[in-house]
């Protein structure tokens, strides 16, 4: 099963619900391109929500950063919430907790874009 | 001692290919389920730089994985049939200059999970990466 993407608006911040895998190939395709959306359609406080993300491999990690520098090139905020242990592990390794804001808890992390 | 030896298309499903194969091997070693993934995650990430750096999708070179299975740990090696690479050349990921890299982790982040790991010219031509996890350390 490759990423699958949904969105919902609380307020004025983007979720996008992430579900499934995001590795090389279509799965980081399909999330490149629906960052990319939101970014042109004007959403500039987006929260990703990986708490129902099976997997991420590099690839996948270089999306994330991909669309951290996409969203925050246009002027807006991308943060996460919900990381498994595994995810939170990898960016751990890879240094990239200094770089993401992370929360564990949706409303928190909702809160702290205003 | 079990082996596993088989060549592989240069495509990316080579990739699910050999981390299921490396993770019931890692199963059948006795790892936990974190260390299974990692030992998948490590083979997955080195074959995917077979496929796609080493091999460049050419479907006319393969690659060349091999599994073994000892009662104290498992050893697999990945060769592609590329032009080989020195690992000292690829700029450092962790370094504050490149944490914005899209690319650049994969070798490091199987580095990380296991508890050996040897990049070295393939005999014949290309590269190979020696991948060791040990049961004890599960």
């Amino acid at each position: 099963m490759s990423v699958k993407l949904t969105s919902r608006q609380v307020g004025d911040v983007t979720v996008i619900d992430a579900a499934g895998r995001i590795t090389l190939g279509e799965g980081a395709s399909a999330f490149r391109d629906a960052i990319r959306g939101f970014v042109a359609k004007g959403d500039k406080k987006i929260l990703l929500n990986l708490a129902d993300v099976t997997y991420i491999d590099s690839s996948g990690i270089g999306e994330l950063v991909s669309g951290f520098t996409t969203v925050t090139n246009s002027g807006g905020q991308l943060k996460l919430v919900g990381l498994s242990k595994r995810v939170k592990d990898l960016l751990q390794i890879t240094k990239l907790y200094t770089v993401f804001e992370v929360y564990d808890d949706e409303a928190e992390a909702v809160r702290s874009f205003h | 001692m079990e082996t596993i030896q088989t060549t592989l298309d240069s495509t990316l499903q080579t990739a699910d290919k050999a981390e299921d194969l490396a993770m019931q091997e890692a199963a059948k070693l006795g790892l936990d389920d974190d260390a299974q993934h990692q030992v998948g995650m490590a083979v997955r990430e080195c074959t995917v730089n077979a496929v796609v750096h080493g091999n460049r999708y050419n479907k006319n070179k393969r690659v060349h994985l091999q599994i073994e299975r000892s009662d104290s740990e498992l050893t697999i090696t990945i060769g592609d049939e590329g032009e080989g690479f020195d690992l000292n050349s690829l700029p450092d990921p962790l370094a504050p200059e490149n944490l914005l890299r899209q690319s650049g982790r994969g070798l490091m982040l199987a580095r990380a999970f296991m508890d050996d790991f040897d990049l070295h010219p393939r005999p014949g031509g290309g590269t190979e990466v020696r991948l060791v996890k040990h049961a004890s350390e599960s």
